[in-house]
């Protein structure tokens, strides 16, 4: 099967039981992507598939042929940080690191969703332009668990660029 | 080398001596470009020579009884499956605590659900998965005690046995008997999970009868010593890797499981093997904190002057296994009070043994006791904090010793001062918008400050980069980033010109992480050996220390300045620290305080409680770090809100197992149940602490936290609640109905 993951093209062969997660992890080699729960509960695992973000651990690998993936791997390197990165660099949006990957993967997608007007739980209305604020990160971030506990660290820094964006 | 014994205040620090301006500042961590890029190893992460198979444990799935047999005959004859091994006697039946020598061995039975039985090796984690479940293990059920409420009648006393030995001072039925203000009150805590992020997991690489363990653990030494031990090898047979890890909270503290069935699992098939526990199996793999039963007991004089202060508890624990809850820890000195009582009687659940979890004792201990404290202002119409301050001791009153430092009245006043405690009303259900109830409450924080035996090793190396090698960790409280900053500040370098190696068992040992001691041991050991090379230094330009300056690279004396590469250009400096605790540690009372004020909304029609504000104001010695300190504190608060509101493991009394084991129905905080927090750190400097005058902050934040959301939401509603977490249910049982 073919997929593509951050712009390279990989020709795999697979367990059929395989997830998304562990295919990236152990056969392709990608280890950036963390195994927090495999079972779609602590986000550790986010990823991008087309553009979207999703728990890798919780879809199949063989879901995916054709598809654009893209790893914290993708989104910068420690010598070239994408701004999200930068952004917990900078304001400690972390701790011992391992949920980080997925939260900031997380927090790039997320603010796609808000550019388009999605609305979440706490939005005041469905429509019209949304404005991030820190309850909205807050709701929006909910499904990544950071148990060290670097939550207004992380609400900081994608405010940060949120704010840089608009 | 040098070797310094804490005996005596230390004076002059060499951190005070430092120039360099690079130690207390909020510096980034020097590893965190490749920690916000996925590029660092955790434990399943490391690539290693050779064909990786993988391992999965076969768990228990009684409670308590012996094991008939096995059939691994139909798991043996799966795809791509290696060996499903059963017959080992070193398969472990715990992971370790910090006081074993090793781990507790054999399958033949049960000492708690899901404990291992074994392991299954595969090609892929898809077949050992499969094939672990398809191993049949016969079992004869024993008569477990899995039910908490059941147990505790028959609790012992644990006299001496504990971490805390029973004390009393004085006669605390006599002054509660004669009294005009009591307070007799019982609180109960739950079975407490660290639940990291990263799960426990390990990869075995023997080389002939040298075994290398990838993994992660905050307490290498103690866990090498544990893994030889277990499998019965030489002492040099063995060596532990674990230079990033994803979170320990203590529960990586001993040697894990995993280890020792990865190493059997890679020795029998002769190939590496990566083990790692799933979520699900991580709650009853790794100990616990025990529940708590807390009765607390104060009395006052007609002024509210403590005359009595009393906190005897119970806790549980599995059959064998010599830890205990130190309850009372945090709570000895706080307070006031002549006649005081402090307890611990333990009863046996054949549940997950207990172990470390942040903070052991104060994250539990002082619940009780603020919350308490809370109740006897209320009785005595006194201000929380006015009560408090009124029965600020002049000395450890328990054990007869001074404090250190102590700033305990100063963060309550400044907290008070950030927070706006005025605005609080004495009297409940006073203030509403719409459905919700707002209320303040506030507690103090304490954790007791440790010091224990700790080695590092520092070079200079031609061309002038520094490199320190110790066996210490960083579990994401920032170790590589402050030893950087200590070395960086006393040998004048700029931090990027400083390399510090850790996780490491054949580095100098240096105790690790845990018990909040590690920055403080480690760190000095770090210090020591820097004074070592400055020493070097100054020799090498021909002056004294006194006379020598070093900044930005350069050793500067008299009229000459030298770059501190030259200066080892023809030989490398090479020096070791290593720090012991000493007398200062029984002289004198030491840990680090803080009060917290917290501001809630309770919905009168549901009983949820909504965290609105926190304000925090530490004293925890010398600050080597403001930006990881500050996350460090954030961290702990968290968690206490976490213990607070929702975290509870869930025992089934049928069967003796986590009904919660996963975080889906184990509750920690997520980002939509925490606001910004507020963190202040009050300027300190201990000199009876260790030569770098600090003290432990990596559990501070949790004490009290939980008592001063408890406290808060009975100013909103009413509504005093005794048994943690405080969930919905237990706050709606208890709203008048116009409160909706």
């Amino acid at each position: 099967m073919r997929l593509t993951v951050n712009g390279q093209s990989h020709d795999v062969e697979f367990d059929v039981r395989t997830s998304l997660l562990d295919l990236l992890r152990e056969t392709i080699g990608l280890t950036g992507t963390k195994k927090g729960c495999d079972h779609g509960q602590c986000g550790a695992c986010t990823i991008l598939v087309n553009g979207r973000r999703i728990n890798s651990c919780l879809t199949l690998a063989a879901m995916h042929e054709g598809d654009e993936i893209t790893t914290i791997e993708g989104l910068g390197s420690p010598d070239g940080l994408s701004p999200m990165q930068e952004a917990f660099f900078e304001h400690d949006g972390y701790q011992c690191g391992f949920c980080t990957p997925g939260q900031i993967v997380s927090a790039t997608a997320m603010l796609e969703e808000a550019g388009k007007g999605w609305p979440s739980h706490v939005s005041a209305s469905l429509e019209g332009e949304m404005r991030l604020t820190p309850e909205e990160i807050s709701e929006r971030m909910s499904g990544n668990l950071c148990r060290c506990s670097a939550y207004p660290n992380i609400n900081d820094a994608i405010a940060e660029v949120a704010g840089g964006k608009s | 080398m040098s070797e310094y014994k804490m005996d005596q205040p230390v004076g002059a620090s060499p951190l005070d001596r430092g120039v360099q301006g690079i130690i207390g500042e909020p510096l980034n961590r020097v590893e965190g470009r490749r920690k916000v890029a996925g590029d660092v190893p955790y434990a399943a992460d490391h690539k290693v020579e050779g064909k990786l198979a993988v391992g999965v444990a076969i768990c228990s799935t009684i409670g308590f009884g012996r094991v008939k047999g096995f059939d691994t005959s139909k798991a043996e004859a799966m795809p791509g499956v290696l060996a499903a091994i059963v017959d080992d006697p070193r398969i472990p039946r715990e992971t370790a605590g910090f006081s074993d020598e090793k781990l507790v061995t054999g399958n033949d039975r049960v000492d708690s659900y899901g404990q291992s039985l074994g392991v299954v090796v595969a090609e892929t984690f898809e077949q050992a998965r499969a094939a672990a479940n398809a191993v049949k293990v016969e079992y004869d059920p024993g008569e477990g005690r899995f039910d908490a409420g059941a147990g505790r009648g028959g609790a012992r006393p644990l006299g001496d046995e504990g971490m805390v030995p029973d004390t009393t001072v004085g006669d605390i039925d006599a002054a509660m008997a004669s009294a005009p203000h009591t307070l007799d009150r019982t609180y109960e805590t739950p079975s407490h999970a660290h639940a990291a992020m990263e799960p426990h997991a390990a990869i075995a690489v023997w080389e002939g009868d040298s075994l290398t363990v990838y993994t992660s653990i905050q307490i290498t030494s103690g866990a090498k010593k544990k893994l030889v031990n277990t499998l019965g090898l030489g002492s040099d047979k063995a060596r532990i890797v674990s230079p990033y890890i994803g979170g320990g909270f203590g529960g990586k503290g001993g040697l894990g499981t995993e280890c020792v069935l990865a190493a059997i699992a890679a020795k029998r098939i002769g190939r590496p093997v990566k083990l790692v526990i799933t979520r699900q199996q991580l709650f009853h793999l790794v100990y616990r904190r025990s529940d708590t039963v807390q009765r607390m007991r104060l009395a006052c004089d007609a002024d509210g002057r403590l005359t009595a202060f009393g906190q005897d508890s119970i806790v549980s624990q599995n059959d064998g296994r010599p830890f205990y809850e130190p309850v009372p820890l945090g709570s000895l000195a706080l307070y006031a009070g002549a006649n005081r009582s402090f307890t611990t009687k333990a009863y046996t659940l054949n549940i997950p043994h207990c172990g470390s979890v942040r903070a052991p004792g104060e994250a539990v201990g002082i619940l009780g006791v603020e919350c308490a404290m809370d109740e006897m202002a209320e009785q005595l119409g006194m201000d929380p904090v006015e009560f408090r301050k009124l029965n600020e001791p002049e000395k450890d009153l328990t054990r007869n010793r001074p404090f250190s430092e102590r700033q305990l009245v100063q963060c309550m006043e400044e907290g008070a001062r950030r927070f706006g405690w005025e605005r609080r009303n004495a009297k409940p259900l006073q203030e509403r918008e719409g459905e919700w109830w707002i209320g303040r409450g506030m507690a103090a924080a304490i954790r007791v400050n440790m010091l224990t035996n700790a080695q590092a090793r520092l070079r200079i190396e031609p061309g002038g980069k520094v490199v320190v090698e110790t066996d210490m960790t960083d579990i994401g409280t920032g170790s590589y980033t402050i030893l950087s900053q200590i070395a960086g500040e006393i040998l004048g370098m700029p931090i990027e010109s400083v390399e510090v190696r850790l996780g490491d068992s054949l580095f100098p040992a240096a105790f690790g992480s845990g018990g909040s001691m590690g920055a403080a041991s480690s760190g000095s050991a770090v210090a020591l050996a820097a004074e070592d090379a400055v020493a070097e230094l100054a020799a090498r330009m021909g002056t004294s220390v006194k006379d020598l300056t070093l900044k930005d690279g350069h050793a500067i004396a008299g009229n000459r300045r030298v770059p501190v590469g030259d200066l080892v250009a023809q030989k490398t400096i090479e020096t070791t620290g290593t720090i012991k605790p000493g007398a200062m540690a029984k002289q004198y009372d030491q840990a680090a305080y803080g009060a917290h004020f917290v501001e809630v909304a309770v919905s009168g029609v549901t009983g949820e409680t909504r965290i609105r504000k926190v304000t925090s104001v530490f004293a925890a010695g010398r600050i080597l770090n403001a930006k990881t300190a500050r996350s460090q504190a954030i961290g702990g608060i968290i968690w206490g809100i976490g213990e607070a509101l929702t975290e509870e493991a869930v025992t089934d009394p049928r069967y003796g197992n986590f009904a919660n084991n996963d975080l889906a129905e184990y509750h920690v905080p997520v980002h939509a149940d925490i606001p910004h927090l507020d963190v202040t750190f009050l300027p300190e400097l201990d000199d009876k602490t260790n030569p770098l005058k600090i003290k432990g902050i990596g559990e501070l934040g949790i004490a009290g936290i939980g008592a001063a959301v408890n406290n808060a939401i009975y100013n909103a509603t009413g509504v005093r609640v005794y048994e943690f977490p405080i969930t919905l249910d237990k706050v709606l049982a208890g709203l008048p109905a116009e409160a909706a």
